[in-house]
């Protein structure tokens, strides 16, 4: 795992003095709330509906046991005893006062956390596949390039005033865990025919009031071309981007507005002036970035397929679990691990702090002190010994995280929503208890299979409804909470916008919509291994049209 | 009616203005019944935020239902009483407290 070196040191430290310096003279009344609040968004501090609320960074969503420790002793010190996982990969606590932030960088930087850059128009933190360096699927870890953009994006002079925010994903895998073609800049980490690394880039992806997929702009970019192609990227978009409206101010206008190809050629003119210089990256800084991310020391363990066998006939749980929570390992005796954040009815992406403390030792007695957080709001143990499953599912279920329903309809994504943000238009938390609830048998979920279901609270789409398979965006209609619901959106190699498919519905009537939407999908499904997606991709919107409104329309 | 709601500087809790000072609780809030009314309170409001005891100063709509000042939107109402998924959490726990 990265480790700070005494540069990364010496600038966090120096951040927690200089943000301390100014809380403190914000609450002497020194410096108004206009001049604090690009300081306290530049450090991760958002004013919600009932409190502040702060957004720690995970970079690239990879934490160690000391690290979810920490972030637990901070939810039970600071907070309320929990906090929320995001589909930014990072962790936001929804109650900190503004008296006590100045503290908790403190702590954090103890552990080498921060808050740094995890709001305002800048290069937010770098997310990746979840799954990145266990997956068996990758060509290599793509984390490394993400510690080599956040190096070179941190407190970036001539990026940190950009037109809008600014989202950098990369997967090292063909098949997409990190929703590359949702973000600004997406990278597919692959090797050439000549077995060289290098990135598929895809610019202009975003979700908000506009969603739009990325467009790829080129198809092999080689790995020492890393730095200087974004900044050619980031040029064109600083200069050129709208900054005469917040709402067309991301690049996915920019490229919208431009066409992808005079964006590509303006993108390799400027390349050309920049990729010979020093922002090529040398082979042995590349590969020193690389060293950090070695794989742990993963001896055989052999015995795992008769320990997994006998436990299997030993507990319904567990085996239900291996099926669903339980993916592949690039060693055959070593298996990558979801802690489901799901549970039936709890709130999706939220854990308590003595949950956290207890993942942190898990991670460190069976995980080689090895976590991730994904983007769809659950930890992942990314390198357990098959043979150690059944002690991790045991530890798991004495602290109610083994829920095994890790892809399935009641593994959802869903923004704070009105319960906690300032901006939402309806509640986003409660749909999805009711949804979980009402699909609460894992017999059902099995059977209707992988589904992706996505709340959103508002248009911003911080939920990502509009690449749900299933996707749910929460607004305002006359006083009351409103439900549209789009059909078809996804998020993986295959990315697609979902469309509405009618009128909305209210508080009441949603959950019985989306139980309407999955047995339509079930009566018209060709077997059941066709999935959900495929099948709405084979069909389109009208049986689901049919089955929602067909009554309706007759009344009319 | 109107009353003017904020959230603290310090901590960042929702308060609201009432009886001469900034209450934790929505009920007892100053009614504002007229534009008059509503002037005064805006005066307040921008002077506590120009003096840094508190941010998001707004004018919000409020009706009495049983002799208690209670919000009229969703928004306003989740921010009197808190998080509608955490009943333990916020200043409905306060009150059952
Ligand atoms: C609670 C305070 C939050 C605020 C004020 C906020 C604000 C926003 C805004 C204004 C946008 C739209 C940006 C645009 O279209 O240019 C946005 C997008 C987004 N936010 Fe949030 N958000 C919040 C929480 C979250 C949370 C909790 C998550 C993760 C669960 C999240 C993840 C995202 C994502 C993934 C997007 C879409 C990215 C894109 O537009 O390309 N945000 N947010
Ligand atoms: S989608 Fe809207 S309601 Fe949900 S967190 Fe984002 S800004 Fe808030």
């Amino acid at each position: 795992m990265y480790r700070y070196d005494e540069f990364d040191h010496d600038f966090v430290q120096a951040r927690v003095a200089e943000f301390s310096d100014q809380v403190q003279r914000r609450l002497s009344g020194e410096i108004s709330e206009d001049q604090f609040r690009p300081l306290r968004l530049m450090n991760g501090v958002y004013l919600q509906l009932h409190a502040y609320m702060l957004r720690i960074a995970v970079p690239y969503g990879t934490l160690n046991g000391k690290q979810l420790r920490m972030l637990g002793h901070i939810a039970r010190k600071y907070d309320k005893g929990y906090g929320h996982f995001t589909t930014r990969q990072n962790i936001q606590f929804n109650w900190p006062a503004l008296s006590d932030i100045p503290a908790i960088l403190a702590d954090l930087a103890s552990v080498e956390m921060h808050a740094i850059q995890t709001s305002g128009n800048c290069i937010r933190n770098v997310t990746a596949d979840h799954f990145a360096g266990a997956a068996a699927d990758e060509v290599a870890d793509p984390r490394p390039y993400a510690e080599i953009l956040r190096q070179w994006s941190s407190v970036h002079p001539e990026f940190s005033f950009l037109p809008r925010k600014f989202k950098i994903a990369v997967t090292g895998a063909e098949r997409d865990r990190a929703a590359i073609q949702t973000h600004d800049i997406g990278l597919h980490l692959k090797k050439n025919a000549d077995g060289e690394l290098g990135f598929a880039v895809y610019i202009g992806g975003g979700q908000g009031r506009t969603p739009m997929v990325a467009r790829k702009i080129r198809d092999f970019l080689p790995e020492a071309d890393l730095l200087s192609y974004c900044t050619a990227i980031l040029r064109v978009y600083n200069l050129y981007g709208r900054r005469d409206n917040k709402y067309k101010a991301r690049i996915k206008i920019l490229v919208h507005e431009t066409g992808v190809e005079e964006i590509t050629r303006q993108v390799e003119a400027e390349w050309q002036e920049l990729k010979d210089a020093e922002l090529k990256l040398p082979d042995a800084d590349i590969r020193a970035i690389q060293a950090y991310f070695a794989p742990p020391a993963l001896t055989d363990r052999p015995e795992g397929d008769q320990a997994v066998k006998l436990a299997r006939l030993d507990s319904k749980g567990f085996s239900d679990w291996l099926d669903q929570n339980v993916v592949t390992h690039h060693h055959p005796d070593y298996a990558a691990v979801t802690i489901s954040l799901k549970g039936i009815g709890e709130v999706p992406g939220d854990a308590s702090d003595s949950q956290m403390e207890a993942v942190a030792d898990i991670a460190e007695k069976y995980a080689f002190d090895e976590l991730r957080v994904s983007h769809e709001q659950n930890l992942i143990l990314p390198h357990v010994a098959r043979a150690d499953l059944k002690a991790v599912y045991d530890a798991l279920v004495d602290i109610g995280l083994a829920t095994a329903n890790s892809n399935l309809i009641s593994d959802i994504i869903s923004c704070p929503g009105l319960d906690y943000c300032a901006l939402a238009t309806a509640r986003s938390i409660p749909i999805a208890q009711e949804i979980s609830q009402r699909f609460a048998s894992l017999e059902r979920q099995r059977e209707i299979g992988e589904l992706k279901l996505k709340i959103s609270g508002c248009i911003n789409a911080c939920g990502h409804h509009h690449v749900g398979h299933i996707g749910i965006l929460g607004v305002e209609k006359k006083g009351s909470e409103l439900y549209q619901v789009t059909l078809g959106g996804s998020a993986d190699e295959n990315t697609s916008v979902g469309e509405i498919i009618g009128r909305g519905f209210s508080s009441d009537e949603i959950t019985d919509a989306i139980e309407q939407i999955v047995e339509t999908y079930l009566g018209l499904r060709l077997n059941p291994q066709e999935k959900f997606i495929d099948a709405y991709r084979r069909v389109g919107p009208a049986p689901f049209k049919e089955a929602l409104y067909a009554g309706e329309t007759k009344a009319a | 009616m109107k009353i003017l709601t904020a959230n603290r500087l310090t901590d960042g809790i929702a308060v609201w203005y009432a009886d001469g000072g900034w209450a934790e609780t929505v009920g007892q809030a100053d009614l504002a019944h007229d534009k008059a009314a509503e002037d005064r309170l805006e005066a307040i409001g921008a002077k506590a935020y120009a003096d840094n005891e508190v941010v998001d100063v707004n004018l919000i709509d409020a009706e009495v239902v049983d002799g208690v000042v209670e919000p009229v939107r969703l928004r306003e109402k989740i921010r009197a009483a808190g998080p509608t998924i955490r009943g333990d959490l916020g200043k409905q726990a306060e009150r059952a407290a």
